[in-house]
């Protein structure tokens, strides 16, 4: 091979363009060769946190398997995101071992430094939150961070986010919270109200979710309660009638 | 199989008498930002010897060939393409691992010791001298790490891996848990106060 002059100005531009089409070309062969495998991972990962969500113990167990069984996915219509694309709004329903059904929203959110985002899990009642999920991409640890320990997670549980047939804001506080509130991580503020923000902001573009909830569970009592009534009267009549 | 002289220089002089923070001063920003915790430090410690490693090796094997003016831009290159490439393996094959360090992703490219040692040492000598030295140098830089994260995460929150190590008694007795630990301006501290007592023990490096 001959000896080239490394300093050259010919030599130099070649070099550089050799490198980048080299460099290109090794990133996205690995990238694509891998690319099944990392989604697969993500799918895993996604399976785990709406799972977390239900407050069960993942350890050891057949992730894929919990899920394909248990959760079932519904689109309630579609809304818009941010970059104007028609999206599926969509919720997770969960059939539980013991027959109940809960329903998992998940929430995209802004903390301190970066994305939060998570899944929160409401009881049938549609009104009662049964669990959630946290996490986030670059939250400081040991602050902001903690919002994935199952401490803070489990604050939320048994709050209402309906009262009276309307949604309740979920309220994160400072300092002591009463039952209704959550306490805030200390130290964390600006990514306690975050999540605050991103639940409250969540829930609300489900209101027609949870609301109507409210009415249609209140008919249905209704209408429970009187064919329990017309049935009563058919027992009295055809007793009547022996 | 017995390491010469200049092999043992190579590999064990950057774990104590040529730190790469303690005596080049290289690599400090990210010694202050992942020692709040042991966890990320040791994780980031690992990344960036394995790192290290690695670009050294490739750019003492093509060090003949690179053109002296855009040097830097092409150990530049080789480090980021590597870091991408681990980083997608990882992605592929040990999902959660790649979850943490994709944090540390940008702190480990422009990491001072990897543009240090790369500009040093792997483009004036062999490969394996550099696979050495990326080592040696990686491992002093994890030293560093693990001895400041593991005074700021006790002092700062009581835990070690996040394990509580201070017991409810103490906390109960009026103990309670230094805010400043928790402040990057508080590792720099540490890391001069690191620096005296090492300059102290190892006189002989006055300069």
């Amino acid at each position: 091979m001959a000896k080239f002059d490394t300093n050259s100005n010919v030599y130099t531009i070649i070099y550089a363009t050799v490198i980048v089409v080299i460099v290109a070309l090794l990133l996205a062969v690995v990238s694509s060769a891998l690319k099944p495998k990392q989604q697969a991972n993500i799918q895993l990962d996604t399976r785990k946190q709406i799972l977390s969500s239900l407050n069960l113990d993942l350890k050891g167990q057949n992730v894929d398997a919990m899920y394909e069984q248990m959760i079932r996915i519904d689109t309630l219509g579609f809304t818009t995101d941010k970059a104007g694309n028609e999206v599926p709004q969509i919720v997770y329903v969960a059939t539980l071992k013991d027959g109940a059904t809960k329903y998992i929203v998940p929430m995209h959110g802004a903390g301190l430094w970066g994305a939060i985002w998570g899944y929160i899990a409401l009881n049938e009642d549609k009104s009662t939150i049964f669990g959630t999920y946290f996490n986030h991409a670059s939250e400081t640890p040991g602050l902001g961070g903690e919002i994935t320990t199952k401490e803070f997670q489990h604050r939320f549980i048994d709050k209402h986010v309906v009262a009276e047939g309307a949604l309740k804001m979920i309220e994160i506080v400072k300092g002591d919270a009463t039952d209704e509130q959550v306490a805030a991580i200390s130290g964390a503020t600006i990514t306690s109200k975050g999540v605050e923000a991103m639940i409250n902001t969540t829930l609300d573009s489900y209101k027609d979710f949870f609301v109507n909830a409210q009415t249609e569970n209140k008919v249905e009592d209704e209408v429970a309660q009187s064919s329990e009534v017309a049935e009563e009267v058919e027992e009295v009549e055809s007793s009547e009638n022996k | 199989m017995a390491l010469s002289q200049k092999t043992k220089e190579v590999l064990l002089g950057p774990l104590n008498a040529n730190n790469p923070i303690l005596v080049q001063i290289l690599g400090i920003c990210s010694a202050l930002a992942v020692t709040v915790q042991l966890k990320p430090a040791l994780v980031m410690g690992i990344a960036v010897t394995i790192i290290v490693a690695m670009s050294n090796v490739v750019i003492s094997l093509i060090r003949n060939t690179i053109p002296m003016r855009i040097r830097i831009i092409i150990q530049l290159v080789v480090v980021a393409a590597l870091v991408t490439i681990v980083n997608e393996i990882l992605k592929a094959f040990a999902y959660d691992v790649s979850v943490q360090l994709s944090v540390y992703t940008g702190l480990i490219i422009t990491n001072c010791i990897l543009m240090g040692r790369l500009e040093a040492f792997a483009m004036s000598n062999n490969a394996w001298d550099s696979l050495l030295d990326g080592l040696g140098n990686g491992l002093g830089y994890a030293i560093i790490l693990v001895i400041v994260a593991f005074i700021r995460e006790l002092l700062g929150s009581g835990s070690l891996l996040g394990f509580q190590v201070i017991p409810q008694w103490c906390y109960d007795h009026g103990y309670v848990n230094n805010g400043m630990m928790m402040m990057p301006a508080m590792a720099l501290i540490l890391v001069g106060c690191i620096i005296w007592v090492h300059r102290s023990v190892n006189k002989e490096d006055k300069k």
